[in-house]
């Protein structure tokens, strides 16, 4: 069991409780999670992640319960066992194409994967010493998949990784992000309210404000 | 990849704005750094040069001219002493020595100084080569001026009346180079030494030679220069000629059979009593005005200190501005770049690492400012230094490195903490997830 997450709970200030379905999810597997809007979809993402501390419950990855890890150890566990694909690409502009995929390396403190070679696979090693700036949106959007790759995670996040894509494009996208993570050996999961998507990845779970 | 490499990347993605700022920083320091160094030399060359030197007495005048005249060779001499009011005053008993001086010559904007060998003591003069002189005519030069003019042992020139360049010739009898001083970075450097019965010579020739009344007239009119030329009898040829194998006097006063004058006079005190006594004694009871160097420099610093105030005040006004530009600066990308600081936190940065990342910048931007205004700085005098003729600017050194301005580039880093730690704390303080789904 790669990912297993328990009666997960949380409060945004002043608001009312969520509460999130259980997960359960094995190295190689796939998973959607779907909901409107608002619903609570990337606060989830965002408690697998460690970005948030759940109110109650339990997050497990690899055995790790990551509620129990604070400050730097969090950090790099994150840094070195998850990779999150943003909506927007978010690269860093003063950097070009390769030093943004260098960064995890560095933060992470993890030789990671050959870089050349992954931005090969992307299709963008054309690309390594451009300005991220020249980048057109698809391009970036591989450059920041390959930024969460760089590391060989064990558990990939995407939010919303599609919604700013044309058809095509977000097909390419999720059939790189499923092609990648199987080569890797990791756990995917897609925040997601994107009808396309489901089309590819059949297992889901609901996310729904009470 | 590296947290050094990543500030200097997002300083370099903001040429304009990071020029700026490190601009202004370095010409606050460059300002110090100009002060720093002209303080420090002018000081040392200041206190140096008046080393040994009690009291300076010459005639009535300015003192500070006096000072400046007889001991920098800066000013011009307030005029001339009667010789024979100088002996009485060397055997005063409150007097331990007496260095009598002899200005009004220059060889091409040197002065030429008429003394005697205790001045040559006085500052510890040692020779490359040759020896002191002998006989009338015989010169020693300053390390400079024989460098400057390529003059060798033996080598003849001419002087020039008055004590700036310009003058007519003396040339009736020529100066013979019989010894060269070693450098030693103070004013003997730049004078060309001689004795005193060659500077009187020099002007009986002139006065025995020019029979042209109007001539004469008109060079003791010339302003500023204390002429020598005293009326005196005309020398038989043989009996010129002759004088000139004599040697000099090598202590004291030269031997004259007609009342002479000398400019100035150095005096060294027997006891203390003498600081209190001689002055007054000398200022009320005497044709002549002396003055301390020490008390008169000082007046003169204080009298400059104004202006030197007021470019400090300047320079700390620009180190503020540049201060507050670096914070300013820090502070907008930083609000820019909260999103770059949350994805650097997912990729494994810590708290902690961010913070760094922020400081460095500031510490960067700030250090490469202080450099830039060490090195504006000297430069800045340099080019002062190439530029200025008069002889105290020509002879600071612009390249040498204080340890003050280590002291610099600690101001620098304090600006670039202090300019960094708003910035730093909010960067600290950024939610990751907050700043992600806020996009």
């Amino acid at each position: 069991m790669l990912l297993l997450s328990k009666d997960l709970k949380f409060a945004h200030p002043g608001q009312k409780i969520l509460q999130f379905p259980n997960i359960q999810l094995n190295a190689n597997d796939s998973l959607l999670v779907l909901g409107k809007s608002g619903s609570g979809k990337s606060t989830l993402l965002n408690l697998i992640a460690g970005l948030l501390s759940p109110l109650s419950g339990d997050i497990q990855i690899d055995g790790v319960s990551i509620s129990k890890l604070s400050g730097h150890a969090l950090d790099l566990f994150r840094g070195k066992n998850i990779g999150i694909v943003f909506q927007k690409p978010h690269l860093i502009s003063a950097l070009n194409v390769r030093q943004n995929l260098e960064l995890a390396h560095f933060f992470s403190k993890e030789k990671g994967q050959d870089l050349d070679g992954l931005l090969e696979e992307l299709g963008i090693k054309q690309k390594a010493k451009a300005s991220v700036l020249t980048l057109s949106e698809g391009e970036a959007q591989r450059v920041s998949i390959a930024r969460a790759l760089a590391n060989s995670p064990k558990l990939i996040l995407a939010d919303e990784p599609t919604s700013s894509l044309d058809d095509a494009h977000a097909e390419k996208v999720i059939q790189l992000l499923q092609a990648q993570a199987r080569k890797i050996g990791a756990a995917l999961i897609i925040v997601t309210h994107d009808q396309r998507v489901k089309n590819q990845i059949s297992n889901f779970i609901e996310v729904a404000s009470s | 990849m590296n947290l050094f490499k990543i500030s200097w990347k997002y300083l370099t993605f903001q040429p304009l704005s990071t020029g700026l700022n490190v601009f202004l920083l370095a010409l606050g320091l460059a300002i110090i750094t100009v002060l720093l160094l002209v303080q420090d030399q002018f000081e040392k060359k200041m206190s140096q040069d008046a080393a040994g030197v009690d009291l300076v007495v010459g005639a009535k005048g300015s003192p500070l001219q006096l000072i400046l005249s007889s001991v920098y060779h800066i000013d011009f001499p307030t005029g001339n002493i009667k010789m024979d009011e100088a002996q009485r005053l060397s055997r005063n008993r409150l007097v331990k020595n007496v260095v009598p001086l002899a200005m009004g010559d220059n060889f091409q904007g040197y002065r030429i100084l008429g003394t005697n060998h205790d001045y040559l003591e006085l500052y510890q003069a040692e020779f490359t080569e040759g020896k002191a002189w002998e006989f009338p005519f015989e010169v020693v030069l300053g390390s400079e001026v024989a460098r400057a003019m390529g003059l060798k042992i033996g080598d003849e020139f001419a002087g020039s009346h008055g004590i700036s360049q310009g003058s007519h010739d003396h040339d009736a009898h020529n100066f013979v180079v019989s010894g060269i001083l070693k450098p030693k970075g103070n004013v003997l450097d730049r004078l060309v030494l001689t004795s005193i019965e060659s500077v009187w010579y020099t002007h009986d020739e002139e006065s025995a030679d020019s029979n042209d009344p109007e001539e004469a007239e008109e060079r003791s009119e010339e302003e500023g220069s204390a002429n020598l030329d005293e009326p005196s009898p005309v020398l038989a040829e043989s009996d010129s000629h002759e004088r000139f194998h004599h040697s000099v006097a090598k202590k004291g006063f030269p031997v004259s059979d007609q009342a002479r004058e000398v400019t100035a006079l150095l005096v060294q005190f027997r006891n203390p009593m003498a600081a209190i006594q001689l002055p007054r004694m000398i200022n009320s009871g005497t044709n002549m005005q002396a003055a301390s160097p020490s008390f008169e420099i000082s007046r003169l610093f204080e009298m400059l200190g104004v202006g030197i105030s007021l470019l400090q005040g300047i320079a700390v006004i620009l180190i503020i501005v540049a201060g507050l530009g670096i914070f300013i600066a820090l502070y907008n990308s930083l609000k820019e770049r909260k999103y770059d600081l949350a994805i650097l936190r997912t990729l494994g940065a810590s708290r902690f690492q961010l913070v760094m990342l922020v400081f460095l910048e500031g510490i960067l931007l700030t250090s490469l400012g202080a450099v830039l205004g060490i090195l504006l700085g000297h430069s800045f005098l340099a080019l002062l230094v190439s530029q200025g003729d008069q002889m105290i600017v020509a002879s600071i050194q612009p390249w040498i490195f204080l340890q003050q301005e280590l002291w610099i580039l600690v101001y620098a880093l304090v600006v670039g903490v202090f300019a960094s730690l708003i910035p730093a704390w909010s960067a600290y303080q950024t939610s990751i997830a907050k700043q992600l789904t806020k996009a």
